[in-house]
C-alpha cells in the first residue's frame, strides 16, 4: 500500500476536497486518486489545487528580500511550513464495491478524514480498461477549465499504459463521440493529449 | 475474420439498399464499387455488392472548420467517429445458418438484416459457397476482379435456355464463346453445332496479338468434327476437315429463299412466286426447275398460268442466280450433308461448320437456316417420341450462331427457325448460344427469353438497354457495363449463376491454360501411352 497523501476534509456526491499532509504535496493535475466510504472505494481526478494560509485572516507577506534563494526563506522561518496548507479538489469518477469497478458515482460520498492515496500504475490500468468515466469528466460542472482537466487526466493515465498511443486513440475516439456536437472543443482536447 | 470487418448496418431498405457506416480502421479508399460484402445478421447472413460510397460527418461543423488532420493522431481519432465513410450495399443473396439452409445453398434475398449487424468483406470461402467449386456440372469461366477465386457457371442450367454473348468487336466474345463451348463439350453436358462464319472455332484461331491459339478440334479431339463448305480454304490452312459439305438444290425450300429476301433484294411478290413454282415443280425440284427456265415463250405461258408477273420473275431469277453461284450449292450433291451432320450430332459429336471463303451473309443465312430447320424437326420428333415411350430424350444441343441479329431481328424473328428455337425449343432440348455485337438488333421478345447473358463493353445506349431488359438493378448494372475495361472483362448474369458478377475471363491460349482446362498435350498423351505400354509388358 503506498503512502497516503492526505485526508478528505469536505465531501459531496460528485466531488470531495482533500488536505495534503505535506505542504505542496498535491498530486499532478488530472492524477487518479482514491479514498473510501467504509468498504466502498471512491476514485477521483485531481483538479483545482490551492495553497493558502491556515488562518484566512492572515495573509502571507514577502520575506525573501535578504535571502539568496527561495529555499532559504523556509529554512530561516521554519514555522512557515505549518502556517500554510495545500488542498485540492477531486471529481468523483467511479467507485469499487467488493471487486467490481464502476465508472459512475458511488452510492454515498466519501467520509471526512478518509485517507487519500494516489493510484499506482496497475490500478490506473485496471480503472482505465473502460473509458466510461469520460462521460462524467466531459459533463462535469468544473469550476476551472474542464477540458484541461480531461486532457491532463488522459495524459497521466497514458503513462501507466503499455501502449500509450493506442490508449490515447481509444480515448480520443470516445471523446469524439461524446463531443460530436462540439468539434472545436474536441480538437482542443486532442491537441493537448497527442504524444 | 475480424481483419475483414468493415462496419455496421445503420439504415437501409430492401429496395434502396443498406447503409453501412465504416469503422475508422476501414478506409473508403480501399472500397470499390462492385466488391462483395457479407452482412452477418443474428440468424442469417446476407451477401451483397457495394453500389455506392460516400463521406459523412457527425456534425456539419466538421465540414466547415475541418480539424487539423495533418496531425496523424488527430486524423486517426476523428476518422470513423466524427467523420466516417459510408457504403451502400445492395443485398443479393441470403444464406441461412441452419442445416437446411446450408444444404439449399444461397437464396434470393427477401429481407434486410437487423440494425447494427456487422459487415465484412466477402472471403474466398464465401465466394466459393456462392459460385460453387468446379465439378462435373460447374465450369470455371473466369475470376472476379481482384480476386483469385473461380467463378463457375452451372452448365446444366446454362444449356437449358438460350444464352447470349455480347460486346463490341474485339472485346473477347469469341474467346469466351470458345471457353464456354469447350466446357460444355468436354463435360458432356451437351453437343453443339457451331456456325463458324469466320473459321475461328474449329481449328486454329488468332488472338488480338496475332498469336495463334488452339481451336476446339485440337483440344477436344474425337468429341468434335470439323465440317467445311470450302475444301480449298481448309486445305490451304492445313486443316484436316472431317467432311466437305455440299448442298443439293433439292435441299432448298421456299422458306429458305424467303429468309434471304433482304439479302438477295427480293420483292414480296418474288417471294410469293417461289411458292407457286414449288407447287408447280414439286418441293425438291423447284430450284433446278426455275434455274432451267430459259425465258422463251414456254416460260411466258408458265408465268401466266402461275399468275407471276414478269418483273417478279426476273427479280427472283437474279437472286437465285446469285445463290447458284455459291460453289457449295450443287445440282446433285454427292452425299446428304444435312443427314451426315445430324448423324454426328446424334452420336454426341459436336460439329463446327466452317464457311471458309464464303463469308457472304447470304451463304451464312441460307446454310444456318436450312440446317437448323432440319435439326428442329428431328429433335422435336425425337423428344416427342421420348415423351410417349421409355426412350431417352436426346442430349441437349446448343446451336452457336454469330451475327445473330441477322436472324433474330424484329422483322425476321417471327419467321426464322432461330426465333422459334429461342422462344420454345427449350422443351425439345435445343437452345441457342448467340454471339453478337449489335444486341439492339435482336428482337426484344427473343432477348427476354435468354437465360444467361455475358456482356463485354458496349457503348451504344440502345445496345445496353436491350441486353439489360427486364433485369433487376438495371441502373447499377448499366454503370458496371460502362466501366468494363476494353478487353477480357465481362459482366455475366442470369440463370446459370446466382448473381450478376463481373469477371476477367480465364486465360485461353497458353500451354498452361490448355492444361488448366484438363486437356493434355499430344506429346504428354503419347508419352503416357508409351509408359502404359511398357508397364503392360
Amino acid at each position: 500500500m503506498p503512502d497516503k497523501i492526505g485526508e478528505v476534509i469536505e465531501a459531496s456526491t460528485a466531488e470531495f476536497a482533500v488536505e495534503c499532509y505535506e505542504l505542496y504535496g498535491t498530486p499532478a493535475l488530472g492524477s487518479l486518486i482514491k479514498t473510501s466510504d467504509g468498504d466502498v472505494q471512491i476514485y477521483g481526478v485531481v483538479y483545482n489545487a490551492t495553497t493558502e494560509s491556515m488562518d484566512p485572516g492572515r495573509r502571507p507577506i514577502a520575506r525573501g528580500k535578504h535571502e539568496k534563494n527561495e529555499a532559504d526563506i523556509y529554512s530561516s522561518s521554519p514555522q512557515l511550513a505549518v502556517l500554510f496548507r495545500t488542498n485540492f479538489q477531486a471529481l468523483v469518477i467511479g467507485h469499487k464495491i467488493d471487486s467490481d469497478v464502476n465508472r459512475y458515482l458511488p452510492p454515498r460520498p466519501a467520509r471526512i478524514h478518509s485517507f487519500v492515496y494516489v493510484l499506482d500504475d496497475r490500478e490506473v490500468k485496471d480503472f482505465t480498461t473502460s473509458l466510461d468515466f469520460l462521460y462524467l469528466l466531459a459533463n462535469a460542472p468544473f469550476a476551472g477549465p474542464n477540458d484541461e482537466i480531461i486532457a491532463a487526466c488522459l495524459r497521466t493515465a497514458a503513462i501507466a499504459q503499455d501502449d500509450a498511443r493506442s490508449f490515447l486513440i481509444r480515448a480520443g475516439k470516445e471523446l469524439a463521440v461524446l463531443l460530436g456536437a462540439e468539434p472545436q472543443r474536441l480538437e482542443a482536447i486532442l491537441r493537448r493529449i497527442r504524444l | 475474420m475480424s481483419d475483414n470487418r468493415l462496419g455496421i448496418v445503420v439504415a437501409g431498405s430492401l429496395s434502396a439498399g443498406l447503409d453501412i457506416k465504416l469503422d475508422g480502421s476501414a478506409s473508403v479508399e480501399d472500397m470499390a464499387v462492385g466488391t462483395y460484402v457479407v452482412v452477418e445478421g443474428v440468424k442469417s447472413s446476407l451477401f451483397g455488392m457495394i453500389t455506392d460510397i460516400s463521406l459523412e460527418a457527425a456534425n456539419q461543423q466538421m465540414a466547415i472548420t475541418p480539424p487539423n488532420v495533418s496531425d496523424p493522431f488527430i486524423a486517426e481519432v476523428v476518422s470513423g467517429t466524427a467523420v466516417f465513410g459510408k457504403i451502400k450495399v445492395r443485398p443479393q443473396l441470403f444464406m441461412g445458418s441452419d442445416a437446411r439452409s446450408l444444404l439449399d445453398g444461397p437464396r434470393p434475398v427477401k429481407t434486410v438484416p437487423s440494425h447494427y449487424s456487422k459487415v465484412r468483406l466477402a472471403t474466398e470461402a464465401d465466394m466459393e459457397r456462392i459460385f460453387g467449386a468446379e465439378d462435373a456440372k460447374h465450369f470455371h469461366v473466369g475470376n472476379p476482379l481482384d480476386m483469385e477465386i473461380k467463378v463457375c457457371l452451372n452448365l446444366e442450367e446454362f444449356v437449358k435456355r438460350s444464352n447470349g454473348v455480347f460486346g463490341k468487336s474485339g472485346t473477347g466474345k469469341t474467346f469466351l464463346t470458345r471457353i464456354l463451348l469447350s466446357g460444355i463439350i468436354q463435360k458432356d453436358i451437351a453437343t453443339s453445332l457451331i456456325f463458324d462464319m469466320h473459321s475461328e472455332y474449329g481449328w486454329e484461331g488468332t488472338s488480338e496479338h496475332s498469336k495463334k491459339v488452339k481451336g476446339l478440334k485440337q483440344l477436344l479431339g474425337s468429341k468434335l468434327a470439323v465440317f467445311t463448305l470450302d475444301e480449298q480454304n481448309a486445305r490451304r490452312r492445313k486443316v484436316s476437315a472431317d467432311y466437305i459439305v455440299e448442298i443439293g438444290y433439292d435441299e432448298i425450300e421456299p422458306q429458305d429463299v424467303e429468309m434471304l429476301s433482304q439479302t438477295l433484294n427480293l420483292t414480296q411478290n418474288a417471294c410469293e412466286a417461289v411458292y407457286s413454282f414449288a407447287r408447280e415443280f414439286g418441293y425438291g425440284k423447284w430450284l433446278s426447275g426455275v434455274l432451267a427456265l430459259e425465258g422463251g415463250e414456254e416460260t411466258r405461258i408458265l408465268l401466266d398460268r402461275l399468275n407471276v408477273h414478269e418483273s417478279s420473275f426476273r427479280n427472283l431469277r437474279r437472286g437465285l442466280d446469285k445463290l447458284s453461284r455459291l460453289p457449295f450449292l450443287v445440282a446433285h450433291a454427292r452425299d446428304n450433308s444435312v443427314k451426315r451432320i445430324l448423324e454426328y450430332l446424334e452420336r454426341g459429336v459436336s460439329v463446327v461448320l466452317e464457311f471458309g471463303r464464303y463469308t457472304d451473309i447470304a451463304a451464312y443465312i441460307l446454310v444456318a437456316n436450312l440446317l437448323t430447320r432440319r435439326i428442329y424437326d428431328r429433335y422435336r420428333e425425337r423428344t416427342e417420341r421420348a415423351m410417349g415411350s421409355d426412350e431417352t430424350s436426346p442430349q441437349p444441343l446448343v446451336i452457336t450462331i454469330e451475327e445473330a441479329h441477322k436472324f433474330l431481328n424484329p422483322q425476321l424473328a417471327n419467321q426464322t427457325i432461330f426465333g422459334t428455337i429461342a422462344r420454345e425449343m427449350r422443351k425439345y432440348n435445343v437452345t441457342l448460344l448467340v454471339v453478337d455485337q449489335r444486341p439492339s438488333g435482336i428482337d426484344e421478345e427473343v432477348m427476354s427469353q435468354f437465360g444467361t447473358k455475358a456482356t463485354y463493353l458496349l457503348d451504344n445506349e440502345r445496345d445496353v438497354d436491350n441486353v439489360l431488359m427486364g433485369v433487376a438493378g438495371k441502373n447499377e448494372l448499366r454503370t458496371v457495363i460502362s466501366k468494363l475495361e476494353n478487353k477480357q472483362q465481362t459482366l455475366i448474369f442470369g440463370h446459370a449463376l446466382p448473381l450478376p458478377v463481373v469477371i476477367k475471363t480465364r486465360e485461353y491460349g497458353s500451354a498452361e491454360s490448355y492444361q488448366d482446362f484438363g486437356f493434355k498435350d499430344a506429346a504428354v498423351l503419347k508419352k503416357k501411352a508409351e509408359q502404359d505400354k511398357d508397364e503392360l509388358w
